[in-house]
């Protein structure tokens, strides 16, 4: 199911105005299963936007995003899902979502889409080790039996709990976290409450996992360290990555695939090296004309 | 040595423009309140007196506590602002934890056994009735909305409309149908957590001081439905004669079936007494084992995340609805409980016990007690009831300013102050710290102003 190449998210006409700003238009694109793929673009480009549609926090005003995972033939089932008006289809063998049809949690809880937030959201009066308890929420509380079970004292409880201990331990040694795992997350430095936000998404046994700028405010080092660590959750766990950064070593580094937003229209989708010589993708950054970027280059010395 | 030297001048200057200020903004506001006395002389006739000693003592007492806080509260506070927002139990405070608790509990099991042995059956009445079965009724309410305000973060103004509905349940029922009070306990629990739910649903989208007021406004609707709904609640009148609780089928009177006959005693009103305060103390007891181990389970998490950061919680897929609502229903479930224990104690229940100044007094005790916190909540039911009821005991001061003195009316005066000092001294609290409902290592003890409020 690793790096085969099929679809894992087909993002598909997606348009979102509020009022009569369009904040995105009409954008397409697709990441491939067990993939690295990076949203990038000026400020205002519309990226968290899309990220808010993916994840459920907005409704798209038109679009379809579409999520698929286990067999890839359940691709095939899409157009019958569109019509049958039901958000989505689950088979033993996979399951195939609509994402523009269901509130957010259920985006997080049934089609396993993960994702962190720009301004860094943990809890932070509780421990690192409760943050990444409240991430397995649904499974635990299945587990009390919808609490009743729990109360009572049950012992299918304590088993689960200690499974879920044991899987936010090991997501906090290889996040380099399981020395504060008793601290109050709100103490935590910048660089480690970043990390601890992805190790938080990444016990919901995510599918995709959403990162929204996620080496920002982080130093050279931690980006770095932050770049090998994105890797081995796309190579060892074969889990699709989706970002949005503005640190060009990460996006040129590690993604596989990267889409251009400007003002809501997607200008450039190709690989790496391909945008970073695109003369539209120079333009909108330098924030000129197409056809002024050489006289531009000229004089800042590129 | 010399900077520090002039610091201390400035604030000196400074708490004496500060307590001026004051006091010029007190004699504003006291004038007409204190400073003239409207009344009518012999021949009816009205006539204006004047207090100015009255007046400049007030206004220069304020003046004063103004300068004691600027000058010495201020500082103080500020440098106990910086201690570090984590620390691991000292050796000492543990060992006093461990041993605090069971000791509390046991001496609340015992306690009226002491008060039947130092003061008599006589004397004990008023000790386990007023002192003993009001404060426990108290310690249950508050730690029902603890778990609204102080664990989901929701701020909850109208607790008492499910008190009242616990109470009628239990009143209407078992006059109406003469079922028995163990039956509907639980059952006047289930119907205060109907409402809770179906208070729950229209406040979902409301966050913080809207989410207050449409909760304020369902307890004066619950209210004023009881007043005006006369052919089933008797309106103001209120319901008079409910049955009182049974021995588990034995009643306590004095006829030849009752308690005292059936066990070989002497009948004594202070047995059903004693039978309260027990049944009360096992509702309360077990409305905190149910909150200390929700606490530790993914629903007591999910509630505590969502005081934290609710669009974090949305994001790892937990239904937000679904959390509130069970917050609002476990919360008003415990109500319920101690509402049909009310209704069983007093044998009679009327709007006038389920008023405003019900919730307000219950959600002091959560906010003094420190929001989230078990035992802070306890110590403040404690202080806030017992403080209440120590008050009527307090004769000897009528010895010193006048038969006509009565220390129950200064009950909220003192409240005030006592409120206003304590949000002073500890503003999140009496017990301000939060225990991690896991740990790896260790249990670290997590300052509350780590901690959020939570909005909504």
């Amino acid at each position: 199911m690793a790096r085969d190449g099929s679809t894992v998210l087909r993002v598909e006409h997606l348009t979102m105005r509020f009022g009569g700003i369009v904040a995105v238009n009409d954008l397409s694109f697709e990441v491939k299963r067990g993939s690295i793929a990076a949203l990038i673009g000026p400020n205002g480009a519309g990226k968290t936007t899309v990220f808010n549609c993916i994840t459920g926090f907005y409704k798209p005003t038109e679009g379809r995003l579409a999520l698929q995972r286990g067999d890839p033939a359940l691709w095939n089932a899409l157009e019958d899902l569109t019509d049958s008006g039901q958000r989505g289809r689950v088979r033993p063998d996979g399951a195939l979502f609509l994402l523009e049809r269901m509130p957010d949690y259920l985006v997080a809880q049934q089609a396993r889409v993960a994702r962190t937030f720009q301004n860094i959201r943990l809890f932070p009066g509780m421990t690192v080790l409760e943050n990444l308890l409240v991430a397995q929420h649904n499974r635990l509380m299945l587990a009390s039996g919808y609490t009743f079970l729990g109360v009572l004292g049950f012992p299918s409880y304590a088993s689960a709990e200690r499974a879920a201990l044991d899987k936010a331990r090991s997501w906090l040694d290889r996040f380099g976290l399981i020395e504060r795992a008793d601290d109050p997350a709100g103490i935590l430095p910048y660089g480690a409450q970043r990390r601890l936000e992805v190790a938080r998404a990444m016990c919901t046994d995510p599918v995709l996992l959403c990162l929204d700028e996620p080496a920002a405010g982080l130093n050279p080092r931690e980006s770095a360290e932050l770049n090998e660590l994105l890797l081995v959750i796309r190579d060892e766990y074969a889990i699709s990555i989706l970002l949005i950064e503005h640190d060009m070593s990460v996006v040129m580094n590690i993604s596989d695939h990267v889409v251009v937003l400007d003002y809501g229209v997607k200008i450039a989708d190709g690989a790496p090296d391909a945008v970073r010589n695109d003369s539209k993708v120079i333009a909108a950054y330098l924030g000129v004309a197409d056809e002024d970027v050489a006289k531009v280059e000229a004089e800042v010395g590129l | 040595m010399q900077a520090g030297a002039q610091d201390k001048r400035i604030d000196v200057v400074g708490a004496l423009r500060g307590a001026g200020f004051t006091g010029l903004i007190a004699f504003g506001l006291l004038l007409p309140l204190i400073g003239f006395l409207t009344g009518v002389n012999g021949s009816n006739q009205l006539v204006l007196t004047t207090r100015w000693t009255l007046l400049f003592s007030l206004v220069a007492i304020t003046a004063a506590g103004r300068f004691i806080y600027s000058f010495a509260l201020a500082p103080w506070l500020a440098r106990r602002a910086q201690r570090p927002a984590i620390s691991a139990p000292s050796a000492r405070l543990a060992h006093v934890r461990k041993w605090a608790i069971p000791f509390a509990i046991g001496f609340v099991i015992v306690y009226p056994v002491i008060v039947v042995v130092t003061a008599g059956p006589g004397g004990a009445q008023k000790w386990i009735d007023n002192f003993g079965i009001q404060i426990l009724i108290y310690v249950m309410l508050g730690w029902g909305l603890n778990i609204v305000v102080g664990l989901a973060g929701l701020l909850d103004l109208g607790y008492v409309a499910f008190y009242a509905v616990g109470a009628y349940s239990y009143a209407l029922l078992a006059k109406t149908f003469g079922l028995a009070f163990w039956l509907l306990l639980p059952l006047a629990g289930i119907l205060s957590s109907f409402w809770g739910i179906l208070l729950g649903f229209p406040v979902l989208r409301l966050r913080g001081d809207y989410l207050a007021i449409v909760t304020l406004a369902f307890g004066e609707i619950i209210r004023l439905i009881l007043i005006n709904w006369v052919a089933l609640t008797n309106g103001y009148a209120g319901i008079i004669s409910i049955p009182r609780p049974t021995f588990f089928g034995i009643p306590f009177n004095a006829t030849d079936h009752g308690f005292a006959a059936v066990f070989g005693l002497e009948f004594s009103p202070i047995h059903r007494v004693i039978f309260l305060y027990y049944v009360i103390l096992a509702l309360a007891l077990l409305t905190c084992f149910v909150t200390v181990r929700l606490r530790r389970l993914p629903i007591g998490r999910a509630w505590e995340a969502l005081r934290e950061d609710e669009i974090a919680c949305r994001s790892l897929g937990i239904n937000t609805t679904n959390t509130k609502l069970t917050a609002f229903a476990m919360g008003a479930m415990f109500a319920g409980f101690a509402g049909s224990f009310f209704a069983a104690r007093e044998a009679f229940i009327s709007p006038e016990s389920f008023t405003f100044i019900e919730s307000a007094t219950i959600l002091s005790i959560v906010v003094l007690g420190g929001m989230g916190s078990q035992i802070g909540v306890a110590i403040a039911a404690i202080v806030m009831i017992g403080g209440t009821e120590i008050m009527r005991e307090l004769d000897f001061l009528k010895q010193i300013f006048g038969p006509t003195f009565d220390p129950t009316q200064y009950r909220m005066l003192l409240f005030g102050l006592a409120m206003v000092l304590i949000m002073i001294w500890r503003p999140r609290g009496l017990i301000a710290t939060r225990a991690p409902s896991v740990f790896l290592n260790e249990r670290k003890i997590i300052s509350v102003d780590l901690v959020k409020e939570g909005h909504g």
